[in-house]
């Protein structure tokens, strides 16, 4: 039993903090690290760049221009990624619906889509949710009728994440209602935003932003050459690729990162107030988050050595998601903590970079510490939420 | 990265579980658990046979030259079976100080009867006023000649009552906080002015109270300022190996619920088909799973890094009272019975978490 890396696993660590350091644009980490939001401008410059290294897709094999990366490679790439607070890929065109494509279109579709996806030429968003589809997913409306060469789309998706920037959605849709399963019958096609009959409705969540919206399709038009894969598969082809993504589901890199920030901070006296470090009940806090996420990597580690050696990833996996996102979530806590007072500003206009310290109230820090307590909610509620994780667990893990 | 254990640790844990399986029932258990001895010494011969009592001493030593990864395969089994034998106070304790600081002779005399099934050992870790801590040490030790001569009291002195050899640890100065000033006495249990009060524990084990009235010492092991460390040393070892023992015993009350909600039936159905309890043996299944990582990250790194050990152990006392009280109210009113194992392994869960610190105590530790 050990937990040391191969000589060319140490050498890749290197080569990918240097890409941080060096390479990778510079300012986008400062914008990261005031708590700056990014801009679509910034998020397509940054994927641009990562991808003339070569290393956006992390999943894809080398044939479709993805890493080929080893499980550990990808778990290295991860925590250096969060080491350097540089964000994480927008995941709906390079980890989700890219890989569908791959493993399930044609030829024809491989060739038009996979490119633009790997050159963030095309902004994509995901079609799933629906007003009365959330948990129960398969109970889903959204009906794609099959008219001559086209399919004629009517319904509405819901909590669609930066759809106001997407030019194509990929959606799962009810291609046949006669069926004994309602997991049956759902497809999976992919729609240009620009069609007629497409619409967008923002929502602002409870911090304030404007993340995620609701689309309505009334008669949109989409050609059949747009199905992926079989009609009436699309549940299945949802479902194998949910189980092979779960790569850092935990997010345990970017807690480490969190925590060991908080820590330094704690260290500090901020603008006259007694350094956290001295509040004993605070470090107790950082202490059992620390424990957590220590068990939490090893977890991880574990599941990872498994793959490795030629496991299939199962449904242990969701342990990952409730226990990362419980954790998650209570490093925001701690970070509200650590805010006080100033954590209660809502100050959005000041989250610009080079503002005078003067101009300022609280630290740009303590100012954020608030809005990612509140949008850090949906941590536990997206992705199924941790409940049906305890429910996939309960039926395929222990057998209940 | 390798997770896996090696073909000798393959081969002790093969030999461990087929030992339990066949010769170890519960019933036997508490047979040994409710004897005079409160274990069988017939039992613990056969594991000087087998020679898990040598796993973690050197090869110099007539050991296995095993590390805590080794312990943690010991342990974690000797939980699964819910042994009584006095592994942790002979191997574990007592064993922790004599490999360490003992000298060839001593090692002769002491350390190799013990690995051998003949002598029983202990280590007198607690004294009332400590509480948790090691290094608050009363009990005295003054020169008189060559002779040292201790006086004081001792408590919760596991298999005090059996031990024929029992390792003292007493200050030679400074004040009762100190670290510097302790040293460590080999004592005879039949010595003048030594009184033993032995008693069972709620986990079916023994322990007892020693008072100590100008008892002479039989030798003193080590250096007679700096003790400290070698106890430390033995604590932590004993605090990882007990984790792995609650693991194991975790891992067994998790599986015996899972059993026991799908075969009681109530309302018509089995009540593992009840949400409420589903989502509650999700959570004990996910406590030993991240206790269990956490437990091979401790065994892996503890030698670099002690506070290893208290990140460990605050984990251990925290999803060991989880797992330990959900399984015992899933059970129902069975699950309060003397009859049913499920209460024992849960008791000896609940003797572990107090034992050589709380989870309170060790993130405390952790934070400052």
């Amino acid at each position: 039993m050990n937990v040391t890396f191969s000589a060319e696993e140490v050498a890749f660590r290197k080569e990918v903090r240097d890409y941080f350091e060096n390479e990778f644009p510079q300012d986008i980490l400062r914008m990261q690290n005031e708590g700056v939001p990014l801009q679509p401008e910034d998020l397509i410059r940054w994927h641009k760049a990562v991808n003339e290294k070569g290393w956006l897709a992390e999943n894809w094999p080398v044939e479709y221009g993805g890493t080929g990366w080893s499980p550990v490679q990808k778990y290295i790439f991860a925590e250096e990624r969060a080491r350097a607070n540089a964000p994480p890929v927008l995941a709906f065109g390079v980890n989700m619906v890219g890989p569908i494509i791959y493993t399930y279109g044609n030829e024809e579709q491989k060739r038009r889509f996979l490119p633009d996806i790997l050159q963030t030429n095309v902004w994509w968003c995901q079609g799933y949710s629906e007003p009365g589809a959330g948990s129960d997913l398969a109970s889903l409306k959204t009906r794609a009728d099959l008219r001559g060469d086209h399919y004629v789309i009517n319904g509405t998706k819901t909590w669609t994440t930066l759809g106001q920037f997407a030019d194509w959605i990929f959606c799962l849709v009810r291609t046949n209602s006669d069926v004994a399963r309602r997991q049956e019958g759902i497809s999976f096609i992919l729609v240009d935003m620009k069609t007629p009959g497409v619409s967008i409705k923002p929502i602002v969540l409870l911090d304030g932003e404007h993340e995620v919206n609701e689309i309505h399709f009334d008669n949109v038009e989409v050609p059949v050459e747009n199905l992926v894969g079989e009609e009436g598969k699309g549940w299945t082809y949802g479902k194998v690729l949910l189980q092979h993504e779960r790569t850092n589901i935990a997010g345990v890199a970017r807690s480490k990162f969190r925590l060991s920030r908080l820590r330094s901070r704690a260290q500090k006296s901020v603008r006259g107030a007694a350094p956290l470090a001295e509040d004993r009940n605070f470090m107790r806090g950082i202490s059992a988050a620390e424990v957590e996420l220590k068990a939490l990597e090893y977890t991880e580690l574990r599941k990872l050595a498994s793959v490795a050696a030629g496991k299939a990833p199962g449904p242990e996996s969701s342990i990952l998601k409730v226990a990362g996102t419980e954790l998650l979530q209570a490093i925001d806590c701690l970070e509200m903590e650590a805010a006080g007072y100033y954590g209660l500003a809502y100050v959005r206009d000041q989250f610009v970079l080079d503002l005078p310290d003067e101009e300022r109230v609280g630290d740009t820090n303590q100012a954020t510490a608030a809005l990612n307590y509140f949008n850090n909610r949906k941590q536990s509620i997206f992705g199924g939420s941790n409940e049906i994780q305890k429910n996939i667990i309960a039926k395929h893990v222990l057998g209940l | 990265m390798n997770f896996s254990l090696n073909e000798v640790q393959l081969m002790l844990a093969d030999s461990i579980e087929k030992f339990v399986a066949n010769d170890y029932d519960f019933e036997q258990r508490q047979k040994y658990s409710d004897s005079e001895t409160g274990y069988s010494k017939q039992v613990w011969q056969t594991f000087a046979e087998l020679g898990w009592t040598a796993v973690p001493f050197s090869e110099d030593d007539g050991g296995f030259d095993g590390g805590p990864v080794d312990m943690m395969v010991v342990m974690e089994r000797v939980g699964r079976g819910l042994v009584v034998e006095p592994y942790l106070a002979n191997i574990v304790l007592a064993g922790g100080v004599l490999k360490r600081a003992a000298s060839p002779a001593q090692k002769e005399k002491w350390l190799q009867p013990m690995m051998a099934g003949e002598l029983q050992c202990a280590l007198a870790f607690f004294e009332a006023q400590a509480r948790y801590d090691i290094n608050n040490v009363e009990t005295t030790a003054r020169q008189d000649g060559d002779a040292w001569i201790l006086n004081g009291n001792k408590g919760y002195v596991l298999n005090g009552g059996n031990a024929e050899l029992i390792i003292v640890p007493a200050r030679t100065s400074g004040d009762p906080a100190n670290e510097a000033g302790i040293a460590l006495f080999a004592v005879a249990s039949d010595a003048d002015g030594i009184s033993i009060r032995d008693y069972a524990t709620i986990d079916g084990q023994r322990a007892a109270e020693i008072s100590l009235q100008d008892v002479s010492a039989l030798e003193l092991i080590g250096d007679a300022d700096d003790g400290y460390a070698v106890l430390k040393a033995a604590v932590d070892d004993a605090t990882l190996a007990i984790c792995a023992e609650a693991v194991g015993i975790m891992t067994v009350l998790t599986e015996k619920t899972i059993e026991y909600a799908k075969s009681r039936v109530q309302f018509g159905v089995p009540i593992s088909s009840f949400q409420a309890l589903q989502h509650r043996m999700v959570d004990m299944y996910t406590a030993c799973e991240q206790s269990r990582s956490l437990m091979m990250w401790a065994a892996m790194t503890c030698a670099d890094d002690p506070a290893a050990i208290n990140a460990l152990k605050y984990q251990i006392g925290k999803a060991g009272k989880q797992v330990g009280e959900e399984a015992v109210q899933i059970h129902g009113g069975m699950g309060v019975t003397w009859e049913l194992d499920v209460a024992h392994y849960f008791k000896r869960l609940t003797a572990i978490r107090h034992m050589f610190g709380s989870a309170d105590w060790h993130l405390d530790k952790l934070a400052s």
